[in-house]
């Protein structure tokens, strides 16, 4: 970098995070160790559902270095896993146990574990545990009838139902009604580090940390406490170098509270470590929804009413999150489009895989798919073009903010500010739609299957309700910011470090920005649901605000001037004239010491904290456009354009924004295209590697334009920002739909996804029989 | 488990003495036993690539090689790509373009990278996309990679 920049809001600056994971410098869950620790390795069950009747760990126990093995006999004190947002009554007993008990219900469970001096003996000491286990028929189809659960409880523990107007009556009297059956494949994040837990416990301290922690800690602190009846006080979460969180790392697992509990009673220091395997049959998994909708519209294609039934396979337990998925998914179907009635359930059901949860654009990506096939079905039926269906459907600008009765994640879905149809022709033009409809028509007749498609959606960010941040300029001038955020890669310590040295006059690069640790900030938001920079940052901004006028009513004193008149640029505070002396920010922190005699009657240190509130989410939006190509010989899909127009409202640092959007986009088109955890009969899972479980290499991923937009600045904050973590991924299945199903012949075939090789296959043979 | 034994790695120029049991894998070796924790371990079966070490000079996943097997050869890890406070263009290249996000597949990336360059520093774009295709990330959408890594290609080249 040349001149030194005073703006560092809205620029494309290289990343603070870099330069440790450049050379090898990282401190991942698995580069943690503490003297004298043990390793923990998982016993798992090895059938879908079955009666556990006993647990033989005679032999285990004879091996020399294993210390402790552990069944639920050991744990019985200790509760299931605990709902992240407090006790849920009707929930509660759907929760997970921390070891079996009686019973397994997944290939995966945990059943026990062993505690050894080295992994390797940890893992010899697993394979001699003898598990007595009768197998009984497992549950795989979540949209089948409900079977019991335990005693007094069937596999349907909840249904979430929302909706308003009269959808009985809509549905009688509609010119058209269309219907689909459509359904999402389960997939999961899948981060390049498997998870990893370290608890150690300082009795001299009588502190309890769990290292290798992410995404929420302080929340998790809370969970904690609760499970294990100890004060928050006494707990501590460290976050170190996250390897991809993407909504599945982070949350509290039984191995979290296996580790913990093993370093208190066997007073040494315990490590976890997953394998590759384990985590494609532990870890949470998500998306997987079947549902029945049907759409009632008027002659002229608007849509009147929706009515929707859907199946969530909620795997074997209800974890952490509850029913956010499904409710999520209940708030957020509608997208950008007025709906006047409208009625969801979502049928919450429990079968014999890996529990689900969250995973990027949860609820979102399920239904912005099947909303956009559903918008397809209707200009195919009413013989209109996909893009004017979408056009007499969208919301106006002049209708913001627009609330709609619905709720999302806990908060009443109001559409905070949106350009829909603006930013629709703007992408319409620059992905040139109409002279590749041309195009393709030309190709078609020659043969070729090719096809486009598009998607519209509605995101949500930013929710709060309240973040803080305390901002502490030290004597050198160093500008530490202490958030209660979390870095899960995304760049979060550059976005932040950005907007405060964009407030107090500083070089970004001067910024150290803290996140991850409850032992340095007392509340923190975490990173989840796209909120981090929203919330945090503009937490940030209120805190560097305060410093910066406690440094300029400090200076004025000191150079004898009015602060109004004064400026700080790269840290020096000066007169904006130019003209007399200045003063660097770690001067003036100098003079606010407890002992420094300049100091007055101001409160001692250059520092403070910062809280933002705010009511309610803001929403991005964009639109997703794809030419596909299919291999009528394979099956095969290849995306020849690909463009995301997405509106962030305002970006802090494009470079990574554009980052988000790509990388979100290709986990996308693996669950649009590849991915899937597939399950036999019997409930055993086949896609235990990465090598059942596919996801995109460099050489399935198209060149994606991206067509970042300003246009509507969120109305929530005040740097008028909204989050773009999921913007990416969020219309991928929906768009990548639209395509295959145009390239097939436009005839509303494609019903689910991921859009096999086979099942494009199976299309186009039984045309030719 | 009997019969451990006694093996050099040299590591980025430097020897290591480690006596081990012959089933430990490279990579565990290198992390656990040398203190070279840079090199991740992202499936432990070869198919993510985040282990990829340069053993004698070639790529390799020192997930699916036993430490005695590379008793006594020269590996190069990503510790050792920058010399003093001056980064490799391969890392220069990779922070300018973004190609980096939670970090954690970063140095496989890196050193496949660099393995193959240094190989054939003549590499056309189709090459050099089928090997970088051999690694996963999970993060990025591999764009900003490919451009990183073209950009190095040309400042490796120049320097040679």
């Amino acid at each position: 970098m040349t001149a030194k920049p005073t703006n560092w809001i809205g620029v494309s600056v290289e990343r603070l995070e870099d330069r440790p994971l450049l050379t090898g410098q990282g401190r991942f869950a698995g580069d943690i160790g503490f003297p004298h620790q043990l390793h923990m390795r998982i016993v798992r069950s090895p059938y879908a559902h079955g009666k556990l009747s006993g647990i033989d760990t005679s032999e285990a126990r004879k091996l020399r270095g294993v210390v402790a093995v552990w069944t639920v006999e050991d744990i019985d004190d200790l509760p299931p896993i605990d709902f992240r947002e407090g006790p849920n009554e009707k929930l509660a007993p759907f929760r997970q146990p921390v070891l079996a008990k009686g019973v397994v219900r997944y290939v995966g469970e945990p059943v026990a574990a062993i505690f050894a001096t080295d992994p390797y003996v940890a893992e010899d000491a697993a394979d001699l545990v003898e598990l007595d286990i009768e197998e009984t028929d497992p549950v795989i189809d979540a949209a089948l009838p409900t079977s019991g659960f335990a005693q007094g409880l069937t596999t349907e523990p909840t249904i979430c139902t929302q909706g308003y107007g009269d959808v009985a009556i809509t549905f009688k009297d509609a010119a058209h009604v269309i219907e689909m059956d459509l359904s999402i494949g389960r997939h999961s994040g899948v981060p390049l580090e498997t998870r990893g837990a370290i608890g150690r416990y300082d009795a001299a301290r009588d502190v309890l940390e769990l290292h290798g922690a992410a995404k929420v800690p302080h929340k998790n602190r809370e969970s904690l406490a609760r499970m294990l009846s100890r004060g928050t006080a006494g707990i501590h979460l460290y976050e170190g170098h996250t390897g991809g969180g993407f909504g599945i790392r982070g949350e509290i697992y039984p191995e979290d509270i296996l580790v913990l509990v093993a370093a208190m009673r066997l007073r040494r220091p315990v490590k976890w470590l997953e394998d590759r395997r384990e985590h494609m049959i532990a870890a949470n998994h998500s998306r997987q929804q079947r549902h029945r909708i049907r759409a009632a519209v008027d002659k002229d294609g608007r849509l009147v009413g929706i009515d929707d039934d859907f199946f969530h396979d909620q795997g074997a337990y209800i974890r952490t999150h509850g029913t956010r998925v499904a409710d999520t998914a209940c708030g957020i179907l509608p997208g950008p489009y007025r709906l006047p009635h409208f009625r969801v359930s979502a049928h919450f059901r429990l079968t014999n895989k890996t529990p689900a949860a969250t995973y990027r654009s949860p609820g979102r990506y399920e239904t912005n798919f099947v909303r956009e096939r559903l918008m397809d079905q209707i200009a195919r039926q009413l013989g209109l073009s996909r893009i004017e269906v979408r056009r007499r459907n969208l919301i106006a600008p002049e209708e913001m903010p627009y609330a709609r009765p619905l709720v999302a994640l806990g908060d009443e879905v109001v559409f905070d500010s949106g350009r829909y149809e603006e930013l629709l022709d703007k992408a319409l033009a620059r992905f040139e739609w109409d002279e590749l409809e041309v195009a393709v028509k030309k190709r078609r007749a020659a043969g070729e299957f090719v096809g486009l498609g598009l998607a519209m959606y509605v995101e949500k960010s930013g929710l709060g309700p309240t973040d803080g941040a305390r901002v502490n300029v030290h004597t050198n001038g160093e500008v530490e910011v202490i958030t209660g955020g979390a870095s899960m890669g995304q760049g979060f310590e550059t976005v932040i470090a950005q907007v405060a040295a964009q407030t107090l006059g500083v070089d970004y690069r001067n910024v150290r920005v803290i996140h991850g640790r409850t032992d340095r900030i007392e509340y923190g938001i975490g990173a989840h649901a796209t909120r981090a920079t929203v919330m945090t940052a503009n937490a940030t901004l209120v805190a560097a605000e305060k410093v910066r006028a406690k440094a300029l009513d400090m200076a004025a004193q000191l150079l004898q001037a009015d602060a109004a008149n004064l400026t700080i640029v790269d840290g020096v505070v000066s007169r904006t004239d130019g003209s007399g002396a200045s003063i660097d920010l770690g001067q003036l922190a100098h003079h606010l010491r407890p002992v420094s005699p300049t100091r007055g009657e101001r409160e001692p240190s250059l520092a403070s904290d910062g809280w933002f509130t705010t009511d309610h989410m803001t929403y991005p939006y964009g639109a997703q456009f794809a030419l596909v190509k299919i291999d009528p010989g394979t099956g095969g899909v290849t995306i020849e354009k690909m463009l995301i127009a997405f509106d962030v409202g305002r970006a802090i640092n494009p470079m990574l924004v554009r980052g988000q959007l790509v990388g979100g986009f290709a986990q996308g088109l693996g669950g649009a295209l590849f991915e899937e955890f597939q399950y036999d009969e019997r409930g055993q899972p086949l896609s235990v590697t990465l090598a059942d479980y596919l996801m995109p290499t460099a050489h399935e991923m198209p060149v994606v334009d991206v067509m970042m937009l300003e246009d509507a600045p969120s109305e929530t904050n005040p740097l008028g920002i909204k989050g773009a973590g999921e913007g990416g991924i969020a219309a991928v299945g929906a768009v990548i739909a639209s395509a295959v199903d145009d390239a097939l012949g436009n005839q509303g075939l494609i019903t689910q996804i991921p859009i096999t090789p086979q099942a494009i296959k199976a299309i186009l043979d039984k045309r030719k029989a | 488990m009997s019969g451990k034994r006694d093996i050099t790695l040299n590591i980025n120029g430097e020897d290591f003495t480690v006596t081990v049991e012959p089933r430990r894998t490279l990579v565990d070796v290198i992390r656990d036993d040398c203190g070279q924790t840079g090199t991740h371990i992202g499936c432990e079966h070869g198919v993510c690539g985040a282990c990829t070490v340069l053993v004698d000079g070639e790529p390799m996943r020192s997930c699916l090689m036993f430490a005695v097997q590379a008793d006594g050869r020269r590996i190069r890890t990503v510790e050792g790509l920058a010399k003093d406070e001056t980064l490799h263009p391969m890392q220069e290249a990779f922070m300018k373009h973004h190609a980096l996000q939670c970090g954690f597949c970063t140095p496989g990336f890196l050193m496949l990278a660099v393995g193959a360059l240094e190989k054939n520093p003549d590499l056309n774009d189709e090459q050099m996309l089928d090997i970088l295709s051999s690694n996963l990330c999970r993060c990025t959408g591999y764009e900003n990679i490919v451009k990183a890594v073209k950009a190095a290609a040309v400042v490796m080249k120049a320097r040679v």
